[in-house]
C-alpha cells in the first residue's frame, strides 16, 4: 500500500476524514512552498496536494489563477518544484500528490516526470485535464514505479465514467463537488458529500470531495459522509492575504488545524 | 506529394496523433452528448433541410467565386476569390453559428456562449441567437474588445452580452479559457459554440463539417467556370476554420497543392508571431492535442499578430495532422506584408478584405514562386475588413 492509500486507511481507522489540503508550488516562491509544506504538515494535513502552476488554468477560479501567476512570475518551472520538494521530503510525514494540467507534463515527458518526482518524493499525479481515456502515457509509468494516479469524478458523471474512474484509480478518487471552477461558493455540501459517499460505495475506494470547501463548518459536515476533504482555495486565500512567508504560513498553519480538528468532529 | 489516408476516426476524435479530448471530467459527458447529436443529425432530414434552408436565403450561400484580373496581373497568377465576405455578417464565421445553435436547440441547451478574437464568430454566434432566439455571451479579450471596437457594438446590438477579459494576455486565448469556466459552470443548460476547429473533440470534426460547405462550393464552381481544378488552394491559419473548410474537399485531390498561411507577427524569428505549425511544438491546449506556442516549461506563449482572428498561440488538430503528413505545406507571413497585401486587393480589386485574409492574401508571391506563372489559384477570401479601419489606418499614420 502507498503512503496516500496508507494516509487514507489510517484516517479511516480513527473514524474520521483525510484532510487533503491544496497548496499552489511558488506562490509566491519556492522558498516559501518549502516553508508552507512544512507547516501543512506538521498542523496536521494527511494528503497535500502541491498544484504546479500553469499559463492556462481553466478549472481554476479567481484565487488559483492568480496564484499560478505569482508562482510563474517568479520563475517556478516543474523541475524546479521538484527541487523544492526534495529539499524538505525527509521532514514531512504526508503523502504529496503533484496536482496540475497536463502540458507542463507532456513537455517535461511522463516517463521523466515519473522517475525524477519518485526520486523527489512525490507520492502521485492528479492533472486536471487528463480523463482516464488520455492518461495511460503517464498512469502506466507511474503506476510502475509504484505511485498514485488520481482520477476525477464530476456531478456530471454517469455510472459508466463513475466506474472508469474507479478502475483507474490506484489510491482515492477526486469528487469535484459541484460543476464550477475551484473556489465558487455554490456548494450545498452534505448533498454533495452524499453523493460523494454513493461513488465509494459504487467504486470501493475512498472518495474526497473538492472544489468549494472553504470552512471548518463545511469540513464538519462533508467528513459525515466523505472519505477525504480537500480545501484548496481558502489556504491559498490566506497565503494571498498575508504580508509576509512568516505571516502566510503562522496563518495556514492555523487554519489547517482547526480544519484537521474539524475532520475529528464530523456533524452528523 | 499524395494525399494522406483519408480519415475522420470520429469515434475517438483523433487525426492521428492530435486531437482528442483533454478537459475537465466535469466537460466530458456534455461532449459525448454532443458528439452523438451531432452524429444523429447527420442524418435527420429535418436538421440537414433547416440547416440548408438558412445557409440559402439567411447567409446568403452559395457565395461566388470571383477572378479577380487585376491582382493576378500584379503576382503573375490566375487568381480566384471564394468570397466569403459576402456572407451574412461578413465572414465565413457564420456557415458554423448557425449549425451549432441548431444543434443546440435540439439538445433542449438555453444559453450560448462563445469566445471570439476579431470579433467576426462572436458577431455569428449573436446572429444566429438572435435568428433562433437563444441568449448568447460572447467572452472577448480586453485588448481585443479595444482593437475591435465596432464587432463589439454589433455584439450588443444583436442583444449578447459581451465580456471583456483581463486575464493572461487579454486575447483569444484568456477569452476561450474564461468561455470554458463558463462552460464547467453552466454545462447543463449551455452550449459552448466554439468559433474555430480547436477545442476537444467533437468540434475540430463539427466547425470542420460545418464549414466544409465553403470547399465543396467552390470546388464545384472552379469545375463550372474553369473546367478545371486551382493548382493550388490557400486560406489564412489561425484556430483554422476558414482553412478547413475549404480544403476538407480537396484533400483527395493529390494535383491540388493546398498551403496554410499563418501569423508571424513581427517575424518567426523573433518571439512577437502567432504561428504555432511554423514556429512551435507539440502540447496541448483547450481540449486537444496539436501544435502550440510555448516555452521550455510547457507554459503558453502569449502570441503576437496585427490580426485579432489569428493572434491565438494554437491551431486546430487536423491542420496538425495534414501538416506532419505533408498534404498542407504551412508558412507565415508578417503584420507588414499582410497589410501590404490588404492595400493592394483594395487597389486592385475594390475589395476590403480583413487582415486575418491578407495574410493568404500576402502568400501569393510565394505560391507564383512554387507553381510558375499564370497558374489557377484559389483564394479563402473568408472575411471582409470593415472591422479593421481602425488598426490599418492607425499603421498608415492617416487616423
Amino acid at each position: 500500500m502507498g503512503r496516500v492509500a496508507e494516509a487514507f486507511a489510517q484516517a479511516r481507522e480513527e473514524h474520521r476524514a483525510a484532510l487533503v489540503i491544496y497548496l499552489c508550488a511558488g506562490d509566491p516562491d519556492l522558498a516559501a512552498t518549502e516553508a508552507l509544506l512544512l507547516a501543512i504538515d506538521a498542523a496536521g494535513a494527511d494528503v497535500i496536494e502541491l498544484g504546479v502552476p500553469f499559463s492556462d488554468p481553466t478549472a481554476d477560479g479567481g484565487t488559483i489563477q492568480r496564484a499560478s501567476e505569482r508562482a510563474l512570475a517568479s520563475g517556478t518551472t516543474l523541475r524546479g518544484v521538484l527541487e523544492a520538494v526534495g529539499r524538505v521530503r525527509a521532514k514531512i510525514s504526508a503523502p504529496i500528490v503533484l496536482f496540475g494540467y497536463y502540458n507542463p507534463i507532456l513537455k517535461y515527458g511522463e516517463e521523466r516526470l515519473v522517475q525524477d518526482a519518485q526520486a523527489a518524493g512525490i507520492d502521485g499525479f492528479l492533472v486536471v485535464d487528463l480523463p482516464p481515456e488520455e492518461c495511460p502515457p503517464l498512469r502506466e509509468p507511474a503506476v510502475r514505479a509504484g505511485l498514485d494516479y488520481v482520477p476525477l469524478v464530476a456531478p456530471t458523471s454517469r455510472d459508466e465514467r463513475i466506474s472508469l474512474a474507479g478502475k483507474t484509480a490506484t489510491s482515492f478518487i477526486y469528487y469535484v463537488s459541484f460543476t464550477g471552477v475551484t473556489g465558487s461558493k455554490a456548494l450545498d455540501t452534505a448533498a454533495a458529500a452524499q453523493r460523494a459517499s454513493e461513488i465509494r460505495d459504487a467504486i470501493e475506494k475512498p472518495v474526497a470531495l473538492g472544489f468549494g470547501i472553504q470552512t471548518p463548518e463545511q469540513v464538519r459536515e462533508a467528513a459525515a459522509h466523505a472519505d477525504g476533504v480537500v480545501v484548496g482555495s481558502a489556504i491559498v486565500r490566506r497565503i494571498e492575504d498575508a504580508g509576509s512567508v512568516e505571516a502566510a504560513t503562522a496563518s495556514v498553519s492555523s487554519l489547517v488545524s482547526e480544519l484537521a480538528s474539524a475532520t475529528r468532529n464530523a456533524s452528523t | 506529394m499524395g494525399a494522406p489516408p483519408h480519415t475522420d476516426r470520429l469515434s475517438d476524435g483523433f487525426f492521428g496523433s492530435f486531437g482528442g479530448r483533454f478537459v475537465s471530467e466535469t466537460l466530458m459527458p456534455a461532449l459525448e452528448e454532443l458528439t452523438s447529436a451531432y452524429e444523429r443529425s447527420k442524418s435527420d432530414t429535418e436538421f440537414q433541410a433547416e440547416l440548408a434552408d438558412l445557409l440559402d436565403h439567411y447567409v446568403g450561400r452559395p457565395t461566388p467565386i470571383y477572378r479577380a484580373r487585376r491582382l493576378g496581373e500584379e503576382v503573375d497568377l490566375d487568381v480566384w476569390l471564394k468570397r466569403e465576405d459576402l456572407c451574412h455578417t461578413g465572414a465565413h464565421k457564420v456557415n458554423n453559428t448557425i449549425g451549432q445553435v441548431l444543434l443546440a436547440k435540439r439538445l433542449g441547451k438555453s444559453r450560448v456562449i462563445a469566445e471570439t478574437g476579431a470579433g467576426q464568430h462572436g458577431v455569428a454566434s449573436a446572429t444566429a441567437c438572435a435568428l433562433m432566439g437563444l441568449p448568447c455571451e460572447v467572452y472577448m479579450g480586453a485588448e481585443d474588445v479595444a482593437r475591435q471596437a465596432p464587432n463589439v457594438q454589433r455584439m450588443k446590438l444583436l442583444g449578447a452580452q459581451v465580456h471583456a477579459v483581463q486575464s493572461g494576455s487579454r486575447t483569444l486565448k484568456d477569452a476561450m479559457n474564461e468561455a470554458l469556466r463558463d462552460w464547467v459552470t453552466n454545462v447543463r443548460t449551455t452550449h459552448y459554440c466554439v468559433g474555430s476547429v480547436a477545442g476537444p473533440h467533437p468540434y475540430p470534426t463539427l466547425v470542420r463539417d460545418f464549414q466544409s460547405v465553403i470547399g465543396r462550393e467552390a470546388r464545384a464552381q472552379m469545375l463550372t467556370e474553369t473546367g478545371q481544378l486551382p493548382a493550388a488552394v490557400v486560406a489564412c491559419v489561425g484556430g483554422g476554420s476558414n482553412a478547413m473548410g475549404i480544403f476538407h474537399a480537396f484533400v483527395p485531390d493529390e494535383t491540388v497543392r493546398l498551403f496554410g498561411v499563418e501569423a508571424a507577427g513581427d517575424g518567426i524569428d523573433t518571439e512577437q508571431h502567432a504561428a504555432p505549425l511554423t514556429a512551435g511544438t507539440v502540447g496541448v491546449l483547450h481540449g486537444a492535442r496539436s501544435y502550440v506556442i510555448q516555452n521550455d516549461d510547457g507554459q503558453i506563449q502569449e502570441a503576437h499578430s496585427i490580426s485579432a482572428g489569428l493572434d491565438y498561440p494554437g491551431v486546430g488538430p487536423e491542420h496538425a495532422w495534414l501538416h506532419e503528413s505533408g498534404r498542407v505545406a504551412y508558412n507565415a507571413v508578417t503584420d507588414e506584408q499582410a497589410l501590404s497585401a490588404l492595400h493592394q486587393l483594395c487597389r486592385t480589386e475594390g475589395i476590403l478584405a480583413a487582415l486575418e485574409t491578407s495574410h493568404a492574401l500576402a502568400y501569393l508571391p510565394a505560391i507564383r514562386q512554387a507553381l510558375g506563372p499564370g497558374q489557377p489559384v484559389l483564394v479563402s477570401l473568408s472575411g471582409r475588413g470593415d472591422k479593421d479601419l481602425q488598426t490599418v489606418l492607425a499603421r498608415i499614420g492617416d487616423d
